[in-house]
């Protein structure tokens, strides 16, 4: 394929299109409230009204509000169909010719979706993710083509670090200072890996850009690929996300056949293939070197860094590893330039951010706002607050690693630094809203509990530290501990986060030492009085018989 | 000391090919394994076919794997009981997984999963004695949007509750 051809499928794709184009959500959540259905009914419906030649039903990705699905959006009446069904189907349909549509409708333009700003979701719920020619029509590839034939390598790794993109998988490295170091390290054979094992429970963003808009990642990681200098790439998905490794292996299978993957990539000399590797169940896995690990078929389990991934990585070649929505960010930055990248967002955090919101909220789903949005604007303005005229305790960001940030803090700018600063992280981008009746204990514990069976078990701190914190605050929550107990967990939590090995268990204390620091009276209210006093002077000591 | 190890280990193998050799599905894994040139960092692809195929992983195909892919059992084993992924007991006839993902934990996943239990008298991660239903927990399979859910055989469910999954449930247990 040359450019040529790219821009002829593309005008050819926008030439074949109907008049009326009808998009019906075919993202995980829809479809388990049975979007194909709505789908079939709604095909059904067109071609007893006559109107194939008018009207198109096209199957899409996410549509970001998850609570109401299934969706289905007709733009030519500007209008938001939600909680479909197959009977209420039809008369979509109908009002497309004047009718009553029975289906309840949504304001396209409420904050929820008003006030996102998408890159990464720019062609969620517009492209058919499983139609290649569809991603091409929305300026697909071009940013890989322009990479190959109008830059060098070195080109592309500068204009990563221009633009400032950080790592969206939690911890927030520099990007294109990741991609110089694997560009500079010596070695024939280079790997670039997709990290799309989206272990936080409480996320799924990565899991709704691979169902939605699999060909940017693909795109996104060949231009990795190109900058560094590797010929392989492999995509690490969960294997909870059968839709996700669906669409993938579809695109995968597509673009090759296009030659926009494989050998000879747009008639350049350079080559890239991907390969999917399913994951079989394990937090730990998230880690790059645990990740690595079980790429090559072994149990995950990290090991010390360095020497980093960059240098010494899979099958100790140098690899570069970033997370899906990084590498979904890659080709709109090379389409849009650096600099239109870098003006959005805070100093120091640069574009947008995607995140999943779910719990006590009244809009549960997906939604990419500017780094630095508020807090408040996110949960309140655009989630609706809690339902039922419940009020919001806490936030939690990060999942298993991250904290709970208080109402109080509801103000915070949402970036890297902001967060950190509270306790928690930015983490993948899950956001767990919890209402009053949450007891922020059992949410300590539960993280708690989380951590130690994910363990991997290969370094003490976090193999013993999780099991020892859990009973303690099994205790707590089940009113059996003092003060004491309280202070031992405190050091613990201290031990386990400066002495483990990776970063489950450094980060493993975090939802308890952030609770303890924004809810210490709830943890308090369940002490018991010491029998042996305050300072356990009381207590006789241990003797020997 | 070596030789009183290797002679029942030798016989193990051969029973291993034996059994292997009467059953169709050891063939389509052999040519799954072939398919991946017997790479051995394709074990995992390997294990989650073999789980496919036979529904759980038992000692035997655990051996033949490690046969065909010239790894030591120990590394296969390893790997097996290392992913949650992967089970090594025969499971039910129905499987009821239950998300415990954060977001389907603060709608009342565990009030579900308690309800079950007590309902069935099965633990997450047992079997009935009758061997009809499986109760399984997974860590949070992206479906946050619609929590609490259960995953009845394969199939998503939104918004369950411990009325509902009961319900579904005793489907499968009258029939």
């Amino acid at each position: 394929m040359i450019l040529n051809d790219l821009i002829q499928t593309k005008e050819k794709e926008q030439a074949g299109r109907k008049k009326i184009v009808l998009r019906c959500c075919m993202a995980a959540g829809c479809m388990s409230t049975d979007s194909k259905g709505v789908k079939e009914q709604l095909e059904k419906a067109v071609a007893d009204a006559g109107l194939q030649n008018e009207v198109e039903v096209r199957g899409v990705g996410c549509m970001k509000l998850c609570c109401e699905g299934p969706l289905v959006a007709d733009d030519s009446k500007n209008a938001l169909y939600v909680k479909v069904n197959a009977e209420n189907a039809p008369s979509i349909i109908a009002a497309l010719k004047g009718g009553q549509a029975t289906a309840p409708q949504t304001d396209p333009n409420a904050p929820f979706f008003a006030k996102q700003f998408a890159i990464v979701l720019a062609n969620s719920g517009v492209v058919d993710p499983e139609r290649i020619e569809s991603y091409i029509a929305a300026d697909g590839y071009q940013a890989l083509h322009e990479a190959l034939h109008e830059m060098t390598p070195k080109e592309v790794v500068d204009t990563m670090v221009k633009c400032g993109l950080r790592g969206r998988g939690g911890a927030g490295f520099p990007t294109g200072l990741k991609w110089g170091t694997v560009a500079k390290s010596p070695g024939a054979k280079k790997y670039v890996i997709c990290n799309a094992d989206e272990g936080d429970p409480g996320a799924f963003m990565d899991r709704s850009v691979l169902e939605s808009d699999p060909h940017s990642v693909l795109e996104g990681m060949a231009i990795a690929a190109y900058a560094v200098g590797a010929d392989q790439g492999y995509i690490y998905v969960r294997a909870e996300y059968p839709l996700a490794i669906a669409r993938l292996q579809i695109a995968i299978k597509q673009a090759k056949q296009l030659g926009l993957l494989g050998s000879g990539i747009f008639e350049s000399p350079f080559n890239f293939n991907v390969d999917l590797r399913i994951g079989a169940g394990a937090f730990v896995c998230g880690e790059e070197t645990a990740l690595m690990s079980s790429v090559e078929g072994k149990r995950g389990v990290p090991r010390p860094r360095p020497p980093f991934p960059a240098e010494s990585g899979l099958f100790g070649c140098p690899t570069l590893l970033n997370n899906v929505e990084t590498f979904a960010n890659v080709p709109t930055i090379y389409r849009k330039g650096a600099d239109w990248f870098a003006a959005i967002g805070t100093e120091k955090s640069k574009g947008t951010k995607v995140f999943a919101l779910a719990g006590k909220i009244k809009n549960t789903g997906l939604l990419e706002v500017p780094m630095g949005t508020p807090l408040r604007q996110i949960v309140e303005e655009m989630g609706g607050g809690a339902p039922d005229g419940g009020t919001i305790k806490a936030v939690q960001t990060g999942g298993p690693s991250g904290g709970c940030i208080p109402s109080q803090h509801l103000d915070t700018p949402v970036d890297y630094e902001s967060l950190g600063k509270l306790g928690s992280i930015m983490g993948s981008g899950g956001m767990i809203v919890m209402d009053e009746t949450t007891n922020m204990v059992e949410i300590a514990r539960f993280f708690m509990e989380f951590c130690m069976d994910e363990s991997c078990g290969k370094c003490v701190p976090c193999r013993a530290g999780t099991v020892q914190m859990h009973h303690l605050l099994d205790q707590i929550a089940n009113r059996q501990a003092t003060h004491r107990d309280l202070a031992k967990l405190e050091e613990l939590c201290d031990l386990v986060r400066n002495t483990s090995l990776c970063g489950l268990g450094q980060t493993a204390p975090n939802p308890t030492l952030s609770t303890l620091r924004f809810f210490r009276n709830e943890y308090e209210a369940l002490l018991q009085s010491d029998p042996y006093g305050p300072n356990g002077a009381a207590r006789k000591p241990i003797t020997t018989a | 000391m070596n030789a009183c190890v290797a002679k029942p280990q030798k016989k193990r193998i051969q029973a291993v090919l034996e059994h292997a050799s009467g059953d169709k599905r050891f063939k389509i894994l052999e040519v799954h394994m072939k398919k991946h040139q017997f790479r051995q960092d394709a074990l995992i692809e390997v294990l989650h076919k073999a789980q496919e195929l036979f529904g759980y992983l038992e000692d035997d195909l655990l051996l033949f794997v490690s046969i065909k892919l010239k790894l030591p059992p120990s590394r296969v084993y390893g790997v097996a009981t290392f992913y949650h992924f992967f089970q090594l007991k025969p499971q039910g006839e129905h499987a009821c997984v239950v998300c415990m993902g954060t977001a389907c934990y603060v709608k009342g996943a565990d009030k579900i999963i308690d309800a079950i239990t007590l309902k069935h008298k099965v633990r997450p991660g047992e079997t009935t004695p009758d061997n009809k239903l499986s109760l399984l927990t997974a860590r949070c399979i992206g479906a946050c949007g619609i929590a609490p859910a259960v995953v009845y055989d394969g199939t998503v469910t939104p918004r369950a509750t411990p009325q509902s999954a009961l319900e579904q449930i005793n489907q499968w247990m009258t029939k």
